[in-house]
């Protein structure tokens, strides 16, 4: 009997953990996971960033920068950018320091009269280098500035998904978010972004996901608005993970000067 | 003959470091057209060079540098020709070599060095700067000139540094009177700048390190005014100087609110004028620079600084002035506003610099926009407008200068 009634136990159990009844701290871990996997992989990261702008008329630009990032302790982030081309930001270094929960600092380099400079970072809805991709959409927001919601199960290209639902605690870019983070590997495989008047306005999808160094990573993503028709496809190429990048490159010796091993 | 042994130098150099590792060189550059046109409509004098015309230029950029192991070279250099001048020259922008080491860089040749933490306004940065440039209207760029100095830069955890060694002299490029309105009350027949002497070393040094969340640095310069002192030869003629100056200072950065906090100082310690009574010569003076400047909303920066200049033994330089010079006041202040708006997917920026001063009562604003085409093709255009209460403060006897100025330039 006492057979039986662990088995009763046990599937009511599993109807009561039914995904809909998820609480919302679940929703928020599952994101947390989500964010770790997406831009917090190994101790470091190194890679070759190559974006296309697409406008509507068929206009290409084209963004190709160097990212390095490095993990801190406590969730707090060292990012390094080099741009290779367009010509007219050739050689123009980002550093950002990113620590949770409150503002970046972000320095920036202009070769051409070998300035460096801090920029005010509260941009996190401002573009990044011009495209549909913000800066908090590169680096990461907060996860504590959104509420979670867990909606519903789902599958993309064949994989299972958990699809949550972010709403900013303070007006943002978006007023709702819907992502759609992969149950195996965590990574966001699609994200739906919408505006004030709950019209969807910008799409996010990973188009490809590759394992490298034994992380998979999204080696391809895209970031389409729908409501201008512009739309960025990012290819992260060469990506190495735990590469033993040191704290001393992220300084003004090498935002001044780069390293050439690192901004290959 | 200095441009040429440079060339000179950095090509044996380039070929060498090529031989050894030429897969790291890299060759880039630019074509550029360049035109400001006076918009005032005031008559020019005889002996004016371009009538309206305050510049017009076409400059080639051949840019080259080259990695080897830890050594580098740079070179930049524009091929320029001048049609208001109707001649053409070599404008070396940069020349130098790198060599790094564990906790030290040096380099040497002819560099462009940008210290501080104001915006278009310098109080520790006393490098090379043409102000015709900026009047004009070209690329901010042309701003900064290079020195030819030697630069050692050392690291460590707790303190960083940078010495340069400034052996050749340049002074800032002032608006030329063949060019330019200006207010002049002598005809000047001379230019005396510093002989090349050793004991005219300029040097400068820089420690830096972080303070909290705020980059500091403390500066100390030893050299010359680059603004020269004017010394009458005779009732109506006059000569160019350029006294010695020592400067110590400091500067910091660092987010606060939201933007970004920045503060400067610097005492300019007159050397030769400590008493303040020679009115050739700028009394000493304490400088700061205080400023601010804060996203407002997406892709939208505004940024505002206050600078003074409070002069020491003010008495003394009203005794010495002579009768009909102008007298500056006791506290010079400067206020500027930056905005700057991006816009269509940063291709466009539209942006709005001004500087006004209260007791000069004069100003220059520079309204801009600058539109990326493709990703090599990009056009800027604007409009320097100065003015004032009074012809001889610094900008208001600029005042018959305000000018449209546009630019265009394909990268490759």
């Amino acid at each position: 009997m006492t057979k039986y009634l662990g088995l009763f136990l046990l599937v009511m159990l599993s109807i009561t953990v039914s995904p809909a009844l998820l609480r919302a701290e679940d929703a928020a871990d599952i994101i947390r996971k989500s964010q770790d996997a997406f831009f917090a992989q190994g101790k470091d990261m190194q890679a070759r960033v190559k974006m296309t702008l697409l406008s509507k008329s068929g206009q290409q630009r084209l963004r190709e920068l160097t990212m390095l990032r490095k993990n801190g302790i406590g969730g707090e982030q060292k990012y390094f950018m080099y741009f290779h081309n367009p010509a007219d930001v050739r050689g123009t270094s980002f550093i950002v320091y990113k620590y949770p929960g409150r503002d970046d600092d972000r320095w920036i380099f202009i070769p051409a009269i070998n300035l460096v400079n801090r920029i005010a970072a509260k941009d996190s809805r401002s573009s990044f280098v011009g495209s549909d991709f913000t800066y908090e959409d590169v680096s990461g927001r907060d996860p504590e500035a959104d509420t979670y919601k867990y909606v519903r199960e789902d599958t993309i290209q064949g994989k299972p998904c958990h699809v949550i639902e972010s709403t900013p605690k303070n007006p943002a870019e978006y007023t709702r978010k819907l992502s759609w983070v992969d149950k195996a590997t965590y990574l966001p495989l699609k994200d739906e972004y919408y505006d004030v008047q709950g019209s969807l306005y910008k799409v996010f999808t990973a188009d490809k996901v590759e394992i490298n160094g034994g992380f998979p990573t999204v080696t391809k993503r895209s970031m389409e608005n729908i409501k201008s028709g512009h739309k960025t496809e990012v290819v992260f190429e060469n990506v190495s993970y735990n590469v033993g990048i040191g704290d001393d490159v992220f300084s003004e010796r090498y935002l001044r000067k780069p390293s050439e091993k690192w901004i290959k | 003959m200095k441009t040429m042994s440079y060339i000179f130098i950095i090509l044996i150099f380039a070929i060498k470091t090529a031989t050894a590792c030429a897969q790291e060189i890299n060759f880039h550059g630019f074509v550029q057209g360049s035109l400001s046109a006076r918009i005032t409509g005031n008559e020019t004098p005889d002996n004016n060079e371009g009538g309206d015309y305050l510049s017009g230029e076409q400059r080639l950029r051949g840019e080259i540098t080259g990695t080897a192991e830890s050594t580098a070279f740079t070179l930049k250099a524009d091929l320029v020709h001048d049609s208001v001048a109707d001649e053409d020259h070599v404008d070396i922008r940069e020349a130098y070599m790198d060599y790094r080491s564990g906790h030290y860089d040096l380099r040497a040749g002819r560099q462009i060095i940008t210290w501080g933490a104001g915006d278009l306004l310098f109080i520790n940065d006393t490098y090379p700067k043409n102000y015709s440039a900026l009047f004009s209207g070209q690329p901010l760029e042309y701003l900064k000139t290079g020195s030819d100095a030697v630069k050692l830069s050392l690291y460590s955890d707790a303190i960083s540094a940078d010495l340069v060694v400034i052996p050749f002299f340049e002074p800032y490029q002032l608006p030329d009177p063949k060019r330019f309105f200006l207010y002049s009350p002598m005809t000047i027949t001379g230019i005396n700048t510093p002989r090349e002497e050793i004991e005219n070393l300029e040097i400068a040094l820089r420690l830096y390190r972080q303070l909290g969340r705020f980059d500091t640095s403390l500066y100390v310069y030893r050299g010359f005014y680059k603004i020269p002192g004017m010394r009458p030869t005779s009732m109506t003629e006059a000569e160019l100087f350029y006294p010695q100056l020592a400067v110590y200072g400091f500067s910091m950065q660092g987010a606060l609110g939201n933007g970004v906090l920045s503060i400067e100082g610097g005492y300019y310690d007159s050397l030769d004028d400590r008493n303040g009574d020679d009115p050739t010569i700028s009394n000493s003076s304490a400088r700061y620079i205080l400023g601010y400047s804060k996203q407002i909303w997406s892709d939208f920066t505004a940024g505002v600084q206050y600078y003074g200049e409070y002069m020491q033994d003010y008495g003394q330089y009203e005794n010495s002035l002579p009768a009909g010079f102008p007298k500056s006041d006791k506290l010079h202040q400067l206020v500027t506003l930056r905005l700057t708006q991006m816009l269509k997917y940063n291709t466009l920026r539209l942006s709005l610099f001004t500087f006004y001063s209260p007791d000069d009562e004069d100003y220059f604003v520079i309204p801009e926009a600058r539109y990326n085409i493709t990703d090599s093709l990009w056009f800027s255009g604007g409009i320097n407008i100065f003015g004032g209460k009074d012809s001889r403060t610094f900008f208001g006897q600029l005042d018959k200068n305000d000018d449209l100025f546009a630019t265009m330039r394909y990268e490759f």
